[in-house]
């Protein structure tokens, strides 16, 4: 049997949780025996290549890109986790839902206390750029979400004993020290 | 004579005094019912509905129904349990609660059932209202975030004339609690660390004390709400 394929992403996110995949520490050789890795910041493949077994998505939707990258990980994969409290509930960033967006640009580019060089007042508006969303939103009210990994970030065990029993089948435990949302 | 009646807690025998509370009889008893607006030494009101228990399949709070001789209640059972959980859950949804940024976290007692509950996810959207922040006082800051409108800030933080610093304000959904503007300029130190502690959230944050506790030290790091009443 080939082995089960694994991609992850980061959408409004700041690594963190990719971080601690990372600090599963020697567990990630134990992971790379288990698990293939496709379109994934830990390989640095861009696009999906085959079907993928188990999508890991860290961070919630602020932008037109997010919902994007989400979508299609909807498509691509046939398990959605979501990992951490940006793709829970739209964690830090989403402390903007609730101001208005020209007010957020106005204070990142134009009106706030480090805003030095920007003399002529430009608010980015580039074609390339991805559209900003009224608000973040959490992963689920955009696509369906199979599983939620709540913390900030996830605790590593949280995340491996999460992983081995979707692979293994077993049940999840979940003891008191790894569910925290902090 | 003594006023000691008998009483079932989910098939468990146990003995307390005639009225006491059912939440309170319970602890004397080794058995922990989780308890929000309710807190030692007030007088309840039952509004948090987390405490819910049932007797004679009749869904009633513990904190407010003093228990009876020969009552069988219910509390520890899988529906009941369910219930307090999605009461969680809406509280979690109905106001912004960033646990990583807070400075309650940890010591937070709507994030410790979160936590005892399981909670991975609120089954409800969330509502992102739009709340203010009142940091006029030299002492503390009232953020209505996290507020859950439990009262026992107003109920227990009072000034040497017994006036309560805190109080309603607005009805219905434009409840919420404010601090006194005057009176929380002349709030003493000693008011400050009750008012922080009283809060089960991180709706009254004292300041210049943010995070002064490392993670793992704080007070549901290890151990589970309620795990030091429950036998």
């Amino acid at each position: 049997m080939s082995k089960p394929v694994i991609a992850t992403t980061s959408l409004a996110g700041c690594f963190g949780c990719h971080m601690s995949i990372l600090d599963i520490d020697e567990r990630i050789l134990q992971l790379i025996e288990l698990v293939e890795f496709n379109k994934s910041p830990i390989d640095d493949i861009k696009t999906f290549t085959k079907p993928v077994d188990i999508g890991i998505i860290e961070g919630g939707c602020c932008n037109s890109e997010n919902v994007e990258v989400l979508r299609s990980f909807r498509k691509n994969c046939k398990i959605l986790i979501s990992l951490g409290e940006c793709a829970i509930m739209g964690g830090l960033p989403a402390l903007r839902n609730g101001i208005p967006i020209e007010e957020c640009l106005h204070e990142a580019y134009i009106g706030g206390p480090t805003v030095q060089l920007n003399k002529d007042h430009i608010l980015p508006n580039d074609d390339e750029l991805p559209m900003l969303l009224d608000r973040v939103y959490p992963c689920h009210e955009i696509v369906k979400i199979d599983y939620f990994l709540p913390g900030c970030a996830p605790r590593a065990d949280l995340i491996w004993d999460a992983l081995v029993a979707l692979i293994t089948g077993d049940p999840l435990k979940l003891p008191y020290e790894v569910v925290k949302f902090d | 004579m003594s006023n000691l009646i008998k009483f079932k807690i989910d098939s468990k025998e146990c003995m307390a005094e005639k009225g006491t509370f059912i939440v309170d009889a319970a602890r004397e008893n080794g058995i922990y019912i989780p308890t929000l607006c309710n807190m030692p030494g007030v007088k309840p009101k039952g509004s948090c509905r987390i405490c819910t228990v049932r007797i004679n399949g009749r869904l009633m709070t513990s904190c407010t129904t003093p228990v009876a001789d020969g009552m069988e209640i219910e509390s520890n059972v899988a529906d009941l349990q369910n219930l307090r959980k999605s009461i969680v859950e809406l509280m979690f949804v109905s106001g912004n609660h960033f646990c990583p940024s807070c400075e309650k976290s940890g010591n937070c007692e709507l994030q410790a059932l979160g936590y005892l509950y399981q909670m991975l996810v609120p089954r409800f959207p969330y509502d992102f209202p739009i709340r203010k922040i009142d940091a006029t006082s030299p002492k503390i800051i009232k953020d209505q975030n996290r507020c859950i409108q439990c009262k026992r800030c107003i109920k227990t933080i009072k000034d040497e004339q017994g006036r309560s610093l805190f109080a309603f304000r607005n009805r219905g959904h434009r409840l919420e609690v404010v601090l006194d503007q005057e009176l929380g300029h002349l709030m003493t130190e000693e008011l400050a660390d009750l008012a922080m502690k009283n809060c089960p959230v991180g709706s009254i944050i004292k300041k210049e004390i943010g995070f002064n506790t490392a993670i793992g030290n704080r007070k549901f790091d290890h151990h589970a709400i309620g795990s030091e009443i429950t036998l």
